[in-house]
C-alpha cells in the first residue's frame, strides 16, 4: 500500500534549515493499522504530508495506493483519504453542506453526494448535528466530523493524523471505537500517528518510532518491549550480603550484563517475567537467600523509547502538539 | 475547458455561496449596498459635476462604482480562503483530486455573482436619472470585470497564502495596497487636474486602464483603444494571479 524510500523534507525559517523528516524507509501492506509514535515536532505531520502529496519532498520516492507521489499526485489522491491534524470542516459551513462539498470533490454526482453524505453522518453518529455549524459541536464530534469527511469516497487507505489528541478520555475511546469498527466494516489499510503511548500499543498491529525525522525502531509494540526495553523482575532482600548473592544467582537467569543491585535491590532483564520469577525464587531458596518482595515489570512503550533514545516520550504529554 | 474542471468550479461556487443563501440577510446587505453609495453620493453629483456634451454624470459614475466594488470583492475572496487555510478545509480540499485552478476560480466566482447583481441594480436605478444604456457595451464591461475580478480573486489567494500562518501580512498588504490603487484610478474623481506625477502614478496602476476601459464601455463605445488597454491589463492580472496562485498550491501551503 505504501512504499517510502528516503523520503526526506527540510524547511528554511528565516535562514535557517530544519530537517524535519530525514530519510524515512517504510513499506506498508494492505489493511495493516500501523501507528507513526514520536514527540511532537518528530516529524509526523510532515512524513504523513508528503505523502498524501500536500508537500512535495526535499528528496526521496515514495508510491501511495499504487501511485508515484511526485508523477501522479492525481493517482494517490483519488485512491486516499486523510483526516489532517486541524478540523476538516470550514467554519462558516454547515456540516452536511461540507459533507456534500466533499462527495463532490471526489467525483459523486450532486444526488451521489448527498446520499453519501447521510451514510457516513449515519455512521458516525452525527446525524442530529447535520445543520450545525463545527464551531458548535464538541471536540469529539468536531474529530467525528473530520473522520466523517475523510470516509466520505470509501477510500482504501486512510491517514489520520493525531485523530485523538486532545479529547478527553472519554471521548478518546468513542473515537478509537469508530475508527476500530470502521476498519472492520471497510477493510481499509489504516496509517495514524499519535503521541500516545497507550494507544500505539493497545490499538495498532504495528508501531513504527520516528524521533528528529528518523525511524528508530519499526515492528509490533510486544517485538518492541521485548527486543528494546524487556521484562525485568526485582527483588529486595534484607541485607546486602544477601542482595548481592541474588544477583549472583540472578546472572543465571539473564545476561550478566543485565542485572543491577542497588543497595537491597537487585533487578534484571529477563525474557519472561511471570515465568523467571517463581524459577528465581525457588534458587533463592536453595541458595540461602529470603527474599523479602518480589515483583515484575512488564515493559511500556515509554520504556522503549527512553531505552531508544534516552529521553521519555511523557515528558511532552501534556502539551498541545505543534501543527 | 474539460467537463471536470467545470463540474470541480461549480462545486467550489456552490461550497462558498452556500452559507451567504443559509443566512440571506447578509447577502441582502452586500447586495443592497451600491444603493447606499448611490443615494448618499449620487444626490450630491447631480448638480455638481458638469460634464461636456450634455452627458449625464451618471454615465461617467456608475462604471466607476462598479469598478470599485470590484476591487474590494476579492479581498472577501482571500479572507474566506486564508480562514479555510488556518482551519484544516483548505489541507483538506487540496487532498482531494480536485483540479487546483478550480479550487481559486470557483471561489472567486462568488464575488463576481454578487458584483453581477450589484451592477443590474445600480443600472436599474441610474437609468431613470439620466444613465443611458448601451446593452452591448455594457454586457461587454461586466465581462471584463469578471475575468478583472476574477484575476483579483487569485492575486488575493496568492496573498493569503504567502501570509500563513499569522494572516497578518495579508492585512497590511491589502490596507496600503487598496487606497493607492483606488485613489490613482480615478474612480472617483477624474485625474484630469492632478498634477504630473500622479497622472503618471495613474498610468502605471492597471485599474486605471480597467476603469478608462469601463468607461468607454458604459458610453458604448466599444472600439475605443482604451477598451484594449483595459483588456490587456485585466487579463495580465488573471493570469498572473492564477499561474501564481495553481503554483503556489502545487508547492504545498
Ligand atoms: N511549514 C513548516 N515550516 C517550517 N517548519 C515546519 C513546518 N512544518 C513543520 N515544521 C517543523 O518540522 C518539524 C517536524 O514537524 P511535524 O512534522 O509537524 O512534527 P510532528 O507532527 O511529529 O509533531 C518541527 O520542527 C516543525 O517545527
Ligand atoms: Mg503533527
Amino acid at each position: 500500500m505504501i512504499h517510502a524510500r528516503k523520503l526526506s523534507r527540510n524547511f528554511t525559517v528565516k535562514k535557517e534549515t530544519i530537517e524535519a523528516v530525514r530519510g524515512v524507509d517504510i513499506d506498508v501492506p494492505a489493511g495493516q493499522l500501523i501507528a507513526f509514535l514520536g514527540p511532537n515536532g518528530a516529524g509526523k505531520s510532515t512524513t504523513l504530508r508528503m505523502l498524501t502529496t500536500l508537500l512535495p519532498p526535499t528528496a526521496g520516492t515514495a508510491t501511495v495506493a499504487g501511485a508515484d507521489i511526485a508523477t501522479d499526485p492525481a493517482g494517490v489522491r483519488a485512491r486516499i483519504g486523510y483526516v489532517g491534524q486541524k478540523n476538516s470542516a470550514g467554519e462558516d459551513y454547515r456540516v452536511r453542506d461540507e459533507l456534500v462539498a466533499q462527495g463532490r470533490s471526489y467525483g459523486f454526482t450532486w444526488a451521489g453526494a448527498r446520499r453519501r453524505a447521510d451514510e457516513v453522518l449515519d455512521r458516525l453518529e452525527l446525524a442530529p448535528f447535520a445543520k450545525r455549524k463545527p464551531g458548535t459541536l464538541s471536540g469529539g464530534q468536531r474529530r467525528r466530523l473530520d473522520i466523517a469527511m475523510g470516509l466520505v469516497h470509501r477510500p482504501d487507505l486512510l491517514f489520520l493524523d493525531e485523530p485523538s489528541t486532545g479529547l478527553d478520555p472519554q471521548s478518546r475511546a468513542d473515537i478509537w471505537a469508530h475508527i476500530l469498527r470502521l476498519r472492520g466494516e471497510y477493510g481499509m489499510t489504516l496509517f495514524l500517528t499519535t503521541h500516545y503511548l497507550e494507544e500505539a500499543d493497545r490499538m495498532a498491529e504495528r508501531v513504527v518510532v520516528i524521533d528528529h525525522g528518523q525511524i528508530i525502531a519499526d515492528g509490533t509494540a510486544e517485538q518492541l518491549k521485548q527486543d528494546l526495553a524487556g521484562d525485568h523482575i526485582t527483588v529486595t532482600t534484607h541485607d546486602e550480603a544477601d542482595a548481592a548473592t541474588a544477583a549472583e544467582v540472578a546472572a543465571r537467569f539473564a545476561r550478566p550484563d543485565a542485572v543491577s543491585r542497588d543497595g537491597t535491590a537487585v533487578r534484571a532483564r529477563v525474557p519472561h517475567a511471570t515465568a523467571a520469577l517463581p524459577e528465581y525464587l525457588r534458587a533463592l531458596d536453595e541458595a540461602g537467600v529470603k527474599a523479602a518482595t518480589a515483583d515484575t515489570e512488564r515493559p511500556t512503550l515509554d520504556d522503549v523509547f527512553l531505552a531508544l533514545t534516552g529521553r521519555s516520550l511523557r515528558e511532552n504529554d501534556t502539551e498541545t502538539p505543534a501543527a | 475547458m474539460s467537463m471536470k474542471f467545470v463540474n470541480d468550479t461549480g462545486t467550489v461556487f456552490v461550497r462558498e455561496f452556500t452559507p451567504a443563501l443559509r443566512e440571506p440577510l447578509g447577502l441582502l446587505i452586500t447586495m443592497g449596498q451600491p444603493l447606499l453609495f448611490l443615494l448618499l453620493f449620487g444626490s450630491q453629483l447631480d448638480g455638481a459635476v458638469a460634464f461636456g456634451g450634455g452627458v449625464s454624470p451618471w454615465q461617467w459614475f456608475v462604471p466607476g462604482i462598479l469598478v470599485m466594488m470590484c476591487l474590494f470583492g476579492p479581498m472577501g475572496a482571500g479572507y474566506n480562503l486564508l480562514i479555510d487555510m488556518m482551519g484544516g478545509a483548505m489541507e483538506r480540499m487540496l487532498v482531494t483530486p480536485m483540479n487546483r485552478a478550480a479550487m481559486l476560480i470557483g471561489r472567486t466566482l462568488k464575488e463576481s455573482v454578487i458584483l453581477l447583481v450589484q451592477a443590474a441594480l445600480i443600472i436599474a436605478i441610474a437609468m431613470p436619472m439620466g444613465f443611458r444604456l448601451y446593452p452591448v457595451g455594457v454586457v461587454a464591461g461586466l465581462v471584463l470585470l469578471v475575468v478583472f475580478g476574477v484575476g483579483l480573486g487569485a492575486l488575493s489567494f496568492v496573498l493569503a497564502i504567502k501570509a500563513q500562518p499569522s494572516g497578518s501580512l495579508f492585512w497590511i498588504v491589502t490596507q496600503v495596497l487598496m487606497f493607492p490603487l483606488l485613489l490613482l484610478s480615478g474612480v472617483l474623481l477624474p485625474m484630469d487636474a492632478a498634477p504630473a506625477w500622479l497622472r503618471a502614478a495613474s498610468v502605471v496602476n492597471p485599474v486605471t486602464h480597467i476603469v478608462d476601459a469601463e468607461r468607454a464601455l458604459f458610453a458604448g463605445d466599444i472600439a475605443d483603444v482604451s477598451v484594449l488597454y483595459g483588456l490587456v491589463s485585466a487579463t495580465a492580472i488573471a493570469v498572473v494571479g492564477l499561474v501564481w496562485g495553481t503554483r503556489l498550491m502545487r508547492r504545498g501551503i
